[in-house]
This record gives structure tokens, sequence and C-alpha cells, in this order.
């Protein structure tokens, strides 16, 4: 098997791999919306209220969230 | 809250760059007009001698808009809207601040200067990416400078999610910097040859087939970051807070990113359809450019949708008009691209006018439009003034228009003529046409484009003069408005 036909082939089952984590993501955003984790539609909100003394949709970074719920 | 009651965003950046904006998009369009021309009438080549031919002038303009007015107006965006969406102000950081002036005067002196070098002629004769090896180390440091400025300003931010247009920010920022590097990846031939020729000029790392490969994945995916990815970050931002509507879905907004971030990077072989690299390579680059219509069409739709039940906006605020048409000729572009990627089009499509056509539906109706826009929405916030004069917006928005249709018809039927006429053969298998006889056909679209190029930039300078009159004469503002963008 020469270079080419190696790097078509690892080409098709990245893409393949890709495909599947794109897809996985899909699932992943309505099961936790579902669930009741997380409610992405409420970040829109960023854009529409913006004022520098507004209180900011979310206070505390994803790491600091995980913590607390995993405590 | 006390310590915020005082605090304001700091707009000194955004105004910087905005001006800068128009500077270099009066500049690009006006030579782009003028070899429009050029290709119409020939004898408009000779006006100032070497200096004014359309080989001389055609990376000017390319490298101008590209690099001077689309990259000015990412810059102005980002400082305006990146502190909005952060809640923190560029103020509450003097090393920020002190970072984005360096930033801005080496910005601007490097591309008055890089300019100017082509119009000399130093050209690493690479298409986009003509500037020579001493502009290049400028621009990457120019890049990093920004990009410290924007994770420095991520790093201090109150709001801790990231509003989907920071996203596209970034990943303009990662995007561009990778591509710029490798593409532009060459020895200067004067250190290593012991001191011959000119110390300006080098030679590009790669050659034949793999140079192409690596130029096209480079040219493309410079549509993808520069022209795509910032300006679906602006679109995020100003036409839900222009209009006081949410995006329609968040999720989509995501899934929309990843899709595009996953699939943009792959397509840039299509500009090498029928070449010598390899069939498998050509093909994934077609597939991939036909798969790019969704993630395109997930975020032009959702655009779309967020007006939902607000249509009547549509007709009142003419700077929703250029917003919708902004997403409009984003949907066409994007269906356009991917059309012209399919092999049995491409071999009528390739080498014709059709496609610098693509190109400027794309830029004149999605880019340009959505940059005018954004800025026109910044303007009052920025020197808290009323847009002067909302008549002359609206007679702007039709004049452009209409200039962008009259250029992208004209060029499909001239492509598409092209096409057809290179590849006729007679009874015996004999070539129908000499490469002459299709540019006798082509004269009136050409005549038509450059007519058009006229009109945009009248409209380009419309633009320049209201949000002049609205930094010195606009009626005065007692507070920010919230959403819509007030104007006389």
């Amino acid at each position: 098997m020469g270079m080419n036909e190696i790097q078509g082939y690892a080409s098709f089952f990245m893409t393949i791999f890709l495909v599947i984590m794109l897809y996985g993501y899909i699932i992943h955003l309505y099961r936790s919306e579902k669930k009741g984790e997380r409610d992405y539609e409420k970040y829109g909100n960023i854009a529409l209220d913006d004022e520098i003394t507004s209180t900011p949709v979310e206070d505390k970074s994803a790491s600091e969230r995980y913590k607390e719920e995993n405590k | 809250m006390q310590s915020n009651a005082a605090l304001e965003y700091d707009y000194s950046l955004a105004k910087k760059f905005t001006f800068l904006t128009i500077l270099f998009g009066f500049l690009g369009m006006l030579v782009g007009t003028l070899i429009a021309a050029q290709m119409a009438f020939p004898e408009l080549n000779y006006l100032l001698g070497e200096y004014g031919t359309f080989s001389r002038l055609r990376p000017i303009h390319t490298n101008t808009v590209v690099f001077g007015f689309t990259v000015s107006g990412i810059f102005a965006t980002w400082f305006y809207l990146g502190q909005r969406v952060l809640k923190v102000s560029m103020a509450e950081s003097k090393f920020l601040m002190v970072l984005g002036n360096i930033q801005f005067w080496l910005y601007f002196i490097g591309a008055l200067l890089a300019t100017i070098s082509l119009l000399f002629g130093v050209s690493s004769s690479k298409e986009y990416a003509q500037y020579e090896w001493p502009f290049d180390i400028v621009v990457v440091i120019i890049w990093v400078l920004w990009g410290v400025n924007m994770m420095g300003l991520i790093g201090i931010r109150r709001e801790k999610a990231l509003y989907i247009s920071v996203w596209y920010y970034l990943a303009c920022f990662l995007g561009i910097a990778m591509l710029y590097l490798f593409n532009n990846m060459a020895i200067p031939t004067y250190f290593v040859s012991g001191g011959l020729g000119s110390p300006l000029h080098s030679v590009s790392m790669y050659a034949g087939t793999n140079d192409a490969l690596v130029q096209w994945w480079y040219g493309h995916n410079a549509v993808a970051f520069g022209f795509t990815v910032p300006i679906v970050g602006m679109i995020y931002y100003f036409l839900p807070k222009e209009s006081g509507q949410a995006i329609y879905s968040y999720k989509l907004s995501l899934l929309s990113f990843w899709g595009l971030m996953f699939v943009y990077l792959w397509a840039g072989s299509h500009h090498l359809l029928w070449s010598t690299v390899p069939d498998w390579m050509q093909t994934m680059g077609s597939a991939f450019s036909v798969v790019l219509i969704l993630p395109s069409w997930g975020s032009a739709i959702n655009m779309l949708l967020t007006m939902k039940g607000e249509w009547n906006q549509l007709t009142d605020n003419p700077l929703i008009k250029f917003m919708v048409l902004a997403s409009t000729f984003y949907m066409l572009s994007t269906i356009e691209g991917p059309i012209q990627a399919i092999r049995s089009v491409n071999a009528i499509a390739h080498f014709t006018d059709w496609i610098p056509g693509h190109v400027h539906d794309g830029v004149l109706g999605w880019v340009v439009f959505m940059i005018m826009a954004s800025i026109f929405h910044m303007a009052p916030r920025m020197f808290k003034r009323e847009i002067y004069s909302k008549k002359l917006m609206e007679s702007q928005f039709w004049l452009q228009t209409t200039a962008v249709v009259l250029y992208f018809t004209s060029m499909w039927i001239a492509g598409i003529t092209q096409g057809m006429m290179w590849r006729a053969v007679d009874e015996y298998g004999n070539l129908m046409y000499s490469f002459i006889d299709t540019v006798t056909v082509l004269h009136p679209y050409y005549a038509i484009r450059a007519l058009s190029g006229v009109m945009y930039l009248i409209g380009f300078i419309m633009f320049a003069y209201n949000i002049y009159k609205t930094m010195t004469s606009g009626k005065e503002l007692t507070e920010e408005p919230q959403f819509r963008t007030p104007m006389a």
C-alpha cells in the first residue's frame, strides 16, 4: 500500500470519527437540556443585556460549576 | 456594584480601527473599480506607467480589502463587542490598552508599507499571500498582539459563559494564525546566497503540487476564517442587539460552529480539481464543499429565524435591511460555492469570470454589508450621537444592492459563456473559438461589472460621509440606546 492510499484511508476514517463526534455533540446538547442540567438558550441573552453593570448570565466558570456539582 | 458605577466601556480602539476600516475600504474598492474598468477598457492600464497596470494593482485590491478593510473591521468590532459580551471594559487593564495601541499603530504603518511594497512590485507571487517575508513577520506580530489582547480580555471577564460571537473571533484568530504561518514559510534568498539579489526576495518552502495544495488550503480557508467566521461572529451579536431579539436557537449556533470548523478546513482542494493533486483529495474537496452547505445555512437560517415575528423591522429600520440582506447573500454564496466545487460544473466554471462573480456576491453582499452595518450600529454608541441621515443610508442600501446584483449576474453570464466557448469543438474535434473571440463577446459584461463597481464605490463614499457627519454633527444622545440605532 502506497503513501497515497494510506493518506486516503486515514482521511476516510478520520472523517467517520469526526462525524460521530459531531452527532455525539448534538445528542449531548439536547440530552443535557432535556435532563435539566443546562439551559443553552439563556446564553442568547448575553448579547441583549450587555451593559457593564448588568448581572452576568453566568458568573461562574465551567470548572467552578463542575466542582460545585460534584462536591 | 459601587465600583462599577463609574465604569464605562472604552471604545477608543474600536474607533481607531473603524477609521482604518473606512480608509482601507475606500482604497481597496477604488483600486478594484479601476481594475474592473481596465478589464473592459484596456487602455486604462497605461495611466500610471508600470504602477497602474492590472498586474500591479490586482494584488493591491485583494490584499487591501482582505488585510486592510476586513481585518480592520474584525479588530474594530472585536474591541467593541468583545468588551460588551464579556462585560468587562478595556479601561480596566492598562496593559491591554497599551497592547491594543501598539497593535493599532504597528498595523496601520505595516499595512501602508505593505501596500506600497506591492505597488513597487515586491511580491512573493502567491495569490492572497503576496506580501514578502518582512511584512509577513509584521503580520504575525500584529496577530499575536491581538491574540494576547483577546485572551487577556477573556481572562478578566465578568460574564463567565463565552457568547457564541467570542467563539467565532477565537476561531478566526487561531485559523488565520495557523494558515498564514504555514503558507508563508519561505527562505529569504539574500541571506542564504551570501548577499545576492534583493533582501526582500524570498522563495517558498514548498514546490509543485505540494505548493499548490498548501496555497489553496490557505486560500480557501482565508475565505473561511477571514470572510466567514468573524463575520458570522458579528451578525450573531449585531442582529440580535439591533432587533432586540435573542438568537432563534443558541444550540443551533453551537452546532453550526463546530460543523463549520469540522468541514471548512477540508474543502480547499476544490480549487485544484482536474489538476495533478491526488484524485481522492479532489473528491474529498468536492464532497466537503457540498457538506459545507449545512453549517453555513445553519447559521444563516438561524439569523433569519431570529427575526421571526419581527419582520416589520425590516421595513422601518435600514440597518436590519443591511443585515438581513447580508445573511441572504451569505446563503446565496454558500450554495453557489458548493455547486462550483462539483467536478462537472467546475470543468466549465474554473478559470472563468464566474469565480470572481462568486467571490464578489459573497464579499460585497455579505462581508462589506455586515461590516458597514456593524459600524452603523456602533457609531451612535461610540460617538454618543445619532446617525446623521436615515435617508442617505436607505439610498446607499439600494444603490449597493443593485450594484451587487449587476456584478454577479454579469459575471455569471460572462463566466458560463466563456466556459462554454473554451470547450466548444466542431465536428472534427477542433476548437471553435480562439481566446480573443471570448474576450470580444464578454466586453459588455465587463463594462457592466465596471459600472457596478462605480455604483458600489459611490455607495461606500455615502457610507463614509454618513459616518463622518454622525461623528461631527449628529444630534447628541443623552444616553446609550439599548437596541435600535437612533437615526435622523
